[in-house]
């Protein structure tokens, strides 16, 4: 049922305590992020030359995001809704402004007072930052020019067609994934010969050329009136294959083609982005085992580290000469095998215990666990085992006959790595269809009733963390080799904590979640310790981790890449709403009321 | 009556609660033989147990001992003022609010700073009390705001979600407020001023040397549990949070303001804790964005070591683990000749924290969970 | 000797005699309804059973094993299932994957199994598919073809009903246990599942105990019937028996006031 349209508000019906509430969150959002220093970290990196740098991006999404949200007008069923119009744009402009005066405060603040000595970022720096290395009158200007601006444009999201959105959605997108790959497509265009196209896209001193920019953005936005709806029935009938063959035939031809990326693309790219996808790699195989436990058997384990370490220290003890204790010096192949019945026993000693708990006792003990570990292995009783703060260093290298995997060989380390992801995800594709997977499913859905359908829960769940724990623990095994020594601080809770971002934001139980989301926060933000591609996040990878943690659980809890069944589970109300519109019964009824 | 055949092909008693009889029995066996080899230490030293495991052994004097005992009280008030917050909203929502170290962090924080300034302008040794009447001021203020803004944003519109979804979005809330207060003030580790020499020498008390500043903390928490406990049991304020720690649904069916109500709660939660983060700073001295993680985990674990949602019981919680992770490496530990047994510290509330959990999740004074939560 | 036999049965809970005194037993291939107003402690009969709740105090004895102390799995493994009053289904698993995972305990294949997709494991899933298959059929054309890929939760109220036997069955029980069957459906749905109940134990071997709130289906369906109030059995025998029992009519009705004089 269409709501009406009434006419358009009058241009100063406004709401004036909305404009003033969203326009104050507006500024203290801006003036926030500036003294966080973001703005003055991230100005190093530029995405269009002589025009924008990240930093500033990070300032100007805000009006933008809030004059979209000030005209948001929420439509419901049956009630009539007033038409968009100049006075949305009007309350747009206007919570944008009131933002840039937090900016231009600030600016005047900076100037006269000195507060650098709580708030380190209050210096000349974010000064010359915001008044553009001018003066303050000439910044006040700008951001008031930019405040009405974006916060206009913000509005007008509402009122344009689909089209157009879409558009504008796929150059800006497309822009910003250019700009953020510069490093990556520098590096193909090398491996392939054709440096003449990174410098054709991007300027010598970084960032995008303001032509091609122009360029890429006007093809960009074309895509999507070329492509109309190729993609969507091509993917469409890629999902709607009845046969099981032909399902089989599709998933074949999908699973070639990436692996024929996968394998090739590493050869044609240079040591630093090589050992980046490693680094994402070895988080993609812990993601994997910990989607198991917590997507699959619904177990939040947030000491999930510890097996990361019990492989690590394994792999240490055994094949490094300089163990203290006891050094066979055995071959990794040898102390792998070593490494899965370490961590079966860790994942059934840690496991055993929790299994009864309810979820959130489970968390928090399983973070116990892990951290005694930790700190067992950091202290000095054990020491003379192995190595307390110190470590144990010179890990051989892997040594497969005629290949060697070093970590001074990136590459090397990649495919490894891409071994042990390659049967990871196996493992959890084949689990998931079995009599197991069924288990779990259950398990997470109604424990008690899972009980009574036969179904044993301890062990179920037993399974999964061992499961789990193998996995990890391979990585942990393979990290060792490639860095060549383990301490206790490379197995803080922070990597647990890392790695369950990663599964919820790419997509709790979904594997091709789990991969997109190591890629893209591994690969772009970083690791716990480990710099991503953008490095200038360094210091701010784990504010955004836990904003995005927040955004996601509030907006959308099932992923980047959901699993049908995911999205099910947390919208259940929503389907449930529509399944109450159709009629199943009717012919039925009709049926039997006539046998009868 | 037929016969009954008493046939056990099934086997009644898992391998898995084998396996956990068998822990219990060999933790309670180690802390048994800890404390009977500290007391022989003590009574016999050279003692052929103690040239065993721990030939150079000193064992405590009774100063030392009455020393870890202040300590560890001392710590555990501190520690039960922060496990409040967690019991309160444990006891509300049902849920680990992960963040609420963070909002304890934030306290000590805002303490420091206004304590900075207040030693540059002189008044910090010239008028101690109006100083700390300030910074308790300000801590609670900043932390009570800081609580009742993450619960606004983070945590009500999930309010009817399974209970991990805000445990996930407190570890998320958690993280950010860490590493923004990394990004404005800086990772530097920031001290706190000098105590006034009046307040922070040692005394006397009933022969137990005690440091001033120990004493004004056990001081300030005993005022700030006093003034909790009339704030619960006897305003109209404190009945609704009861009703509403009892059952929601019913509590908005009489009236009661719900929503308000846990407002008021997380708010009251954040303002204990920001009087631990105070202390904190006092005590300590020495604050960094990190400062919240391990008294939170450790503060937690009071909680349920008093029995969650029971705020006496968190008090009582607090001073418990306190006292055993200032106490058990040495009566403990060392007997059993653990070298290195101050590193420890922490495993050992790690260990508490993981003992009570999967003995007796109920606490010691048992858990008060809402209507909602109860199994 | 009798499939199920229960003597001396004792739940209390916190002061509230759940059930006591009670003493049942049923032979195989039987149908026994258990009926009684609210509050009787129906539903908890069942839980006991079932091992969801530890009895305070007596013997249940299955098959000639004693059944206290069980998980609730063992206990289904041993041949007892049961549905819920209030449908618990998985759900979000599809209609086929709620009776693909109640053969659980029937099967065994594990991670080996899976992982090296050995002729085992296949043969396995095979069978649980068609095993399934089959069980859902015995709804007619109810639950099965495109309705086998639904989600649980999009079924109607009636078909939900259905698939909650379903699941129970697909646990190969001896007894089967179903709580309120019929209860809030329309009298057709009624009349259709009336008749399943009877095929169940003819066609398939069940011995069944039924919690029933409507008297048709009682009466159609039950060898006897047991009548509970308070926890406490006051009568059983056949149905036309029990239903003049002035015993059981009080308990549902209430005496008449005695007029003053």
């Amino acid at each position: 049922m269409m709501a009406t349209a009434l006419d358009s508000r009058k241009l100063f019906d406004q709401n004036w305590k909305r404009i003033l509430f969203w326009g104050s969150i507006c500024s203290l959002s801006q003036v926030f992020i500036c003294l966080v220093g973001l703005p003055s970290e991230l100005n190093r990196r530029i995405l269009i030359e002589s025009t924008l740098s990240l930093g500033y991006l990070f300032i100007l999404w805000i009006p933008l995001a809030f004059g979209y949200i000030v005209s948001k007008i929420v439509e419901l069923e049956g009630i009539e809704k007033p038409k968009s119009g100049a006075a949305d744009l009007l309350s747009g402009a206007l919570t944008g402004l009131l933002g840039s005066l937090g900016l231009i405060l600030l600016m005047l603040g900076i100037e006269n007072i000195d507060m650098r000595d709580p708030l380190i970022n209050w210096n000349p720096k974010l000064f010359r930052l915001l008044t553009f290395e001018n003066s303050i009158a000439f910044g006040t200007l700008i951001w008031i020019a930019v405040g009405v601006g974006l916060g206009t444009i913000g509005a007008s999201l509402h009122q344009i067609s689909d089209q157009i959105r879409k558009m504008l959605a796929y150059a800006t997108f497309g822009l910003f994934t250019f700009a953020i790959l510069e490093d990556v497509i520098d590096d193909l265009s090398e491996g392939f010969r054709l440096e003449w196209l990174s410098d054709l896209i991007y300027a010598k001193k970084g960032g995008m050329t303001v032509t091609s920019t122009i360029v890429l953005a006007l093809v960009l936005a074309a895509l999507p009136l070329l492509v109309r709806g190729k993609v969507k029935t091509t993917v469409a009938r890629y999902r709607s294959e009845a046969t099981p063959e032909g399902q089989r035939r599709n998933s074949i031809i999908l699973f070639s083609i990436i692996a024929v990326f996968v394998i090739v693309l590493p050869w044609f790219l240079g040591g630093i982005i090589n050992e980046l996808l490693a680094n994402v790699g070895l988080f993609l195989l812990l993601a994997l085992g910990l989607n198991i436990v917590v997507g699959l058997a619904g177990l939040l384990d947030l000491g999930y580290v510890a097996f990361f370490a019990v492989g690590g220290y394994t792999t240490a003890v055994f094949t490094s000469p300089n163990s203290p204790w006891f050094s066979p010096e055995t071959h990794f192949g040898i102390s792998l095998l070593v490494v899965v019945v370490m961590a079966t026993l860790a994942g059934l000693l840690i496991g055993a215990p929790v299994i009864r708990m309810r979820g959130d006792y489970l968390a928090i003990v399983t973070l116990g666990f892990g951290e005694i570990i930790r700190l067992l292995f950091l202290s000095d009783w054990l020491k003379p085992y192995l190595g307390g703060s110190q470590g144990i260093t010179n890990i051989p290298a892997i040594d497969l006959g005629p290949w060697e995997v070093r970590g001074a060989d990136p590459r090397s380390v990649f495919y490894m790595v891409l071994a042990f992801c390659v049967l990871a995800i196996y493992v959890s594709w084949r689990l998931q269809g079995s009599r197991l997977g069924r288990a779990w499913m259950a398990i997470r859905e109604d424990e008690s009733v899972a009980e009574v359908m036969g179904i044993n829960t301890v062990n179920s769940k037993l399974m999964a963390f061992v499961v789990g724990a193998v996995l990890a623990s391979f990585s942990g095994a393979v990290l060792a080799a490639k860095v060549g020594s383990v301490f206790p601080k490379s197995f803080e809770i922070l990597v647990s904590i890392i790695i369950l971002v990663v599964v919820i934001v790419g997509g709790m139980g979904s594997i091709t979640g789990v991969m997109v989301g190591s890629l893209v926060l591994i690969g772009i933000l970083g690791g716990p310790r480990q710099p991503g591609l953008l490095q200038e996040f360094q210091n701010y990878k784990l504010l955004i981790y836990g904003a995005l943690l927040v955004f996601m659980m509030l907006k959308r809890p099932e992923g980047l890449v959901p699993t049908a069944r995911r999205t099910r589970e947390l919208h259940q109300e929503e389907y449930l709403q529509d399944a109450w519109l159709g009629d199943e019964e009717t012919e039925e009824t009709k049926e039997v009321g006539e046998k009868l | 009556m037929s016969e009954i055949v008493k046939k056990r092909s099934r086997s009644r008693v898992s391998g898995v609660d084998k396996f956990l009889t068998l822990v219990r029995v060999l933790m309670a066996t180690l802390i048994v033989i800890g404390i009977v080899a500290f007391i022989a230490q003590q009574v016999w030293p050279g003692n052929p147990f103690a040239d065993w495991r721990n030939p150079d052994a000193r064992g405590l004097t009774g100063d030392q001992f009455k020393g870890l005992v202040v300590s560890g009280l001392s710590q555990g008030a501190m520690y039960g003022l922060i496990a409040l917050g967690y019991s309160m909203v444990y006891g509300v929502l049902g849920f680990i609010n992960f963040a609420h170290g963070e909002v304890f962090m934030v306290g000590t924080m805002s303490g420091w700073i206004t304590s900075e300034k207040l030693h540059d302008a002189g008044l910090w040794e010239s008028n101690f009390i109006l100083s700390l009447f300030l910074i308790i001021l300000v801590a609670i203020t900043t932390s009570t705001v800081t609580a009742i803004i993450t619960e606004r944003i983070a945590y009500r519109p999930l309010r009817s979600s399974p209970r991990l979804i805000p445990l996930i979005t407190s570890i998320g809330v958690s993280f950010f407020i860490q590493n923004a207060v990394l990004g404005l003030f800086g990772p530097a580790s920031k001290g706190y001023p000098r105590l006034p020499e009046w307040l922070s020498k040692q005394r006397s008390i009933f022969t137990v040397e005690i440091a001033g500043t120990k004493i004004l903390v056990m001081v300030v928490a005993a005022i700030s549990m006093a003034s909790l406990w009339y704030l619960v049991e006897r305003t109209q304020t404190g009945r609704a949070m009861r009703a509403v720690a009892e059952d929601k649904e019913i509590a908005s069916l009489m009236g009661i303001n719900v929503n308000r109500t846990i407002v008021i709660t997380f708010g009251v939660g954040g303002a204990m804790a920001g009087v631990g983060g105070i202390l904190w700073g006092l005590l300590f001295r020495s604050v960094t964005h990190m400062t919240g993680f391990l008294p939170g985990i450790k503060a937690f674990t009071a909680a349920v070591v008093g029995g969650i949602g029971n705020m006496g019981g968190a008090m009582a919680g607090g001073v418990f683990l306190g006292s055993a992770e200032s106490i058990a490496p040495m009566v403990i530990l060392e007997p059993l000749g653990v070298p290195g047994v101050s590193q420890l510290k922490d495993a050992v509330a790690f260990t508490v924290l993981v003992l009570v959990l999967l003995f007796k999740p109920s606490g010691l004074f048992g858990e008060k969970l809402s209507q909602e939560d109860r199994a | 000797m009798s499939l199920l036999e229960i003597h001396n049965l004792q739940v209390t809970f916190g002061g509230l005699d759940a059930l006591s005194n009670l003493d049942f037993s049923i032979e195989e291939g039987e149908i026994v309804s258990v009926i009684g107003p609210n509050g009787a402690g129906k539903t908890t009969f069942f839980n006991t059973i079932s091992g969801m709740i530890p009895p305070t105090s007596g013997e249940i004895i299955f098959n000639g094993e004693s059944v206290l102390g069980l998980d609730p799995n063992q206990i289904t493994e041993m041949g007892i299932a049961r549905t819920f009053q209030n449908v618990r289904l998985f759900p979000n698993m599809t209609v086929l994957e709620n009776v693909m995972v109640s053969q659980h305990c029937r099967t065994s294949q594990l991670i080996i199994g899976a992982l090296f997709q050995t002729k085992a494991f296949k043969q396995e899933e095979k069978e649980i598919r068609e095993r399934s298959e089959e069980i859902l059929g015995f709804f007619g054309t109810r639950l099965v073809g495109y309705r086998l890929d639904q989600p649980a939760f999009a079924l109607s109220y009636a078909n939900r009903r259905r698939l909650e036997i379903a699941r129970a069955m697909a646990t190969q029980p001896r007894l089967l246990l179903l709580d309120e069957p019929v209860a809030g459906m329309n009298p057709i749905e009624t009349a259709e599942l009336t008749g399943l109940i009877s095929r169940l134990r003819d066609e398939w071997g069940f011995t069944i105990v039924i919690i029933e709130h409507d008297m048709k289906v009682v009466r159609d369906v039950s060898d006897r019937v047991v009548v509970l109030d308070h926890g406490v059995p006051i009568a059983q025998g056949a149905y036309d028996e029990v239903s003049t029992n002035p015993d059981v009519i009080e308990a549902y009705l209430g005496r008449p006031v005695e007029a003053k004089s």
